[in-house]
């Protein structure tokens, strides 16, 4: 049983400093990152810089999700008017618990002990696959990448990668061991080409939609004027799942409604292009409620709340709920492609997991996440609906640090604390440079030092630090243009 | 041209050279640089660590100190990001004079790219993430090294990609720090640059103390010192 948000982050999993040690230490992790990342970064650039008009569409997509935000509750009241005319069922569901519960009941209801899903975050978000094993009934991932994930009892770490962490020659593995426990097993012989491994997943996956009646689905966009509901995946695996089964059923942000069928002109321009650098996205589904004779029977739309309105109502932080998934942020994160996604602890990996989860989970939770990020400022560059993620994630900061006042300081808010005070007066500063000069003197050897004292043998372990001069910049201008020493003028 | 440097406290503690540089070279120009006595931090640190309530009296004692100025140069991509884009955050009612990067105040406001320098070395230049991102200096300070006499600038592989500082992350994630200064290093040396150049001495400090430990010979330079060097005071001001 889901408490509220207990899915988002997965526990056990320690702070990021020392989970991202551990990953920083994988050879072939580090290998598989710079590869994959370095790629999708030439793509992207490509992709994005042959259009004109790339930073009207940024600024169009970030319009469209801002007044979806500013008017979410009227945009929703819409799609569910929308999609029950089109013949759909709409549920809400204020928590991952609820969603679960409805999802588990809707399958439940069909007598069905299977279901295919298609890669969906919100799913993975309120951990359905494990309330639906709770229930006996197997979820299959269909997503190539997804399945890999599965089959070794795993973990994603990308947004729209899943198994970035994984090499072909344990997907091989992977696929002799493990498929024939969920189903078809992994022709004989099989090498670690990757047509060879697609071609297993294939024959695997496809047993597997013949014979599914319910399938599961995420949302990527969802239009209040139409109900129409579109899901976005390169592989035609989701086609497959949307289309075969009797009943589908969407777990959807309440985030993801667009107001109109028009808006995803911009929408189906800025994700293909952000995300894997293509023009085009190559399977591009979408549906308005159940069709006869053709498709799915039953529609239900799940729509689920999970922290959002929460963080919805703080005006900074709330433009993380923009966010189309593309993990364009994570591809040009300097912190992303060295630790990888398990290291963030969270469904949401990356510069956007960095200001989600938290805020997902609410203040005090996953609070080492927003300082895992050097501020460099590459994300809000990248992000297609112009997310300022570095503005959000020392929003986040403030609120962390905040949130510990007033019980017992810790040495940090100590040191913060004192520094503001050394730098806040001309004449204490002054006397600081004297005394860190001082010490500069003793513990230099030529002219640098080599180890510091305290937590800054933190830095020191890896770099010298130049010897502190003897003379400050203010105390050589009094010295030099105004004519009186250092110590006459602090008195 | 009537010139405020804001010498941040961190190069004032850390590395009055290139304020000395900055006054050298701007009093070269034919300007006249005054030295508030009353500057302090503009509160970076505290900001983008969570303590905004700390750097609030920080951002105020900047506006207080330099608000009646005609124009502020600062030779720190980061620090005048800081007073620029975030003191409002910290105070909506603060009023900021104009603050301009060093680049910035060379190329646009006095509208000179040779500056008359002469430093004959091969240099490499890492555009710091604040002065590229927040602050959008461009080009500007490559324009500047390639004007300068006898320099060889060589181009710097990835750049664009962050060092790795981060201030305080460099504390708090170590092991990631090192990790992305360990790519950045091996960039630098594959230029076979002598001189790492930037227009951040905090970034310079984290990349030039991995060089230092390795030995590498490299060494590090702010913008500042490099634009200020002249054949005539090599002697007297030697890099």
């Amino acid at each position: 049983m889901n408490t509220p948000h207990d899915s988002v982050v997965w526990l056990g999993v320690p702070a990021f400093p020392e989970a991202a040690r551990s990953a920083l230490a994988d050879t072939r992790l580090r290998a598989n990152l710079r590869k994959a990342t370095g790629t999708i970064r030439e793509k992207r650039l490509a992709a994005t810089g042959e259009l004109d008009d790339w930073e009207e569409l940024r600024a169009a997509g970030a319009a469209i999700k801002r007044r979806v935000l500013r008017h979410l509750d009227r945009y929703l009241e819409q799609l569910e008017e929308s999609v029950l005319r089109a013949g759909g069922t709409v549920h809400w569901a204020a928590d991952a618990a609820e969603a679960n519960r409805i999802v588990t009941g809707l399958v439940t209801a069909t007598g069905e002990r299977e279901v295919v899903k298609v890669k969906s975050m919100a799913t993975q978000e309120i951990g359905l696959n494990e309330a639906l094993a709770a229930a006996g009934i197997s979820a299959c991932e269909t997503d190539l990448a997804e399945l890999i994930v599965q089959l070794a009892g795993d973990r994603p770490s990308h947004i729209l990668v899943p198994a970035i962490h994984r090499g072909r020659a344990e997907i091989r593995e992977l696929f002799r061991r493990r498929m024939g426990d969920r189903g078809r097993p992994a022709p004989h012989g099989l090498s670690d080409d990757p047509a060879d491994l697609a071609e297993a997943a294939r024959l695997h996956l496809r047993d597997k939609f013949l014979r599914a009646k319910v399938a599961v689905s995420g949302a990527n966009f969802a239009c209040a004027d139409t109900g129409t509901i579109g899901v976005v995946e390169s592989e035609g695996n989701g086609r497959m799942c949307l289309t075969l089964p009797d009943t589908l059923i969407t777990v959807m942000g309440i985030e993801k409604v667009l107001p109109s069928f028009a808006d995803l002109e911009v929408f189906l321009q800025l994700l293909p292009r952000s995300s894997t650098g293509e023009r085009m996205n190559p399977y591009t589904s979408m549906w308005t409620g159940p069709v006869a004779g053709d498709g799915p029977r039953s529609f239900h739309l799940v729509l689920l709340d999970n922290g959002r309105t929460a963080t919805l109502s703080d005006p900074v932080g709330r433009q993380a709920l923009a966010c189309i998934r593309c993990s364009a942020c994570l591809n040009v994160c300097p912190v992303y492609e060295r630790t990888g996604g398990h290291a963030y602890g969270s469904v949401y990996p990356g510069p956007i997991g960095a200001v989600l989860t938290p805020q997902l989970m609410g203040v005090g939770q996953a609070s080492s996440l927003p300082f895992a990020s050097t501020l460099c400022g590459a994300c809000y560059d990248a992000c297609p609906v112009k997310i300022d993620i570095p503005e959000v994630l020392v929003h986040l900061r403030a609120a962390e640090v905040d949130a510990g006042r007033g019980v017992l300081p810790k040495p940090e808010a100590l040191a913060m604390k004192a520094a503001a005070g050394l730098l806040g007066s001309p004449r204490r500063l002054a006397a600081a440079q004297r005394a860190v000069a001082m010490t500069g003197r003793v513990l230099a050897r030529r002219g640098s030092i080599g180890r510091l004292p305290g937590p800054l043998a933190r830095w020191s372990a890896t770099r010298d630090t130049p010897a502190p001069p003897p003379e400050s910049f203010r105390a050589w201008w009094r010295r030099t243009h105004t004519g009186t020493s250092a110590a006459e003028a602090d008195r | 041209m009537r010139i405020a440097l804001f010498i941040t406290c961190f190069n004032d503690t850390m590395f009055p050279g290139t304020g000395k540089a900055v006054v050298r070279l701007l009093e070269r120009l034919g300007h006249t640089v005054d030295f508030p006595q009353a500057q302090v931090c503009c509160g970076q640190m505290h900001f983008n660590t969570g303590y905004r309530r700390e750097a609030v009296p920080l951002a105020r004692r900047f506006a207080e100190v330099f608000g009646h100025c005609e124009a502020v140069v600062t030779p720190s991509g980061s620090c005048a990001a800081m007073v620029r884009d975030h003191h409002r955050v910290l105070d909506p009612g603060l009023s900021s004079p104009p603050v301009y990067e060093l680049s910035e105040l060379l190329v646009d406001v006095l509208g000179i790219t040779d500056v008359g320098a002469w430093f004959p070395h091969r240099v490499t230049y890492h555009p710091t993430c604040h002065s590229m991102r927040m602050l959008r200096v461009g080009d500007r300070p490559l324009r500047l090294l390639r004007a300068v006499r006898g320099i060889d600038v060589v181009e710097l592989p990835a750049a664009e990609a962050c060092c790795g500082f981060g201030g305080t992350f460099a504390l708090k994630n170590p092991d990631t720090s090192n990790a992305i200064l360990a790519d950045k290093v091996h960039h630098v040396r594959a230029t076979g640059a002598e001189v790492l150049c930037a227009g951040d001495n905090s970034c310079l400090m984290h990349i030039g103390g991995t060089l230092s430990r390795m030995r590498t010979g490299i060494a590090t330079r702010h913008l500042a010192e490099i634009l200020a060097a002249t054949e005539e005071d090599a002697h007297e001001h030697p890099s």
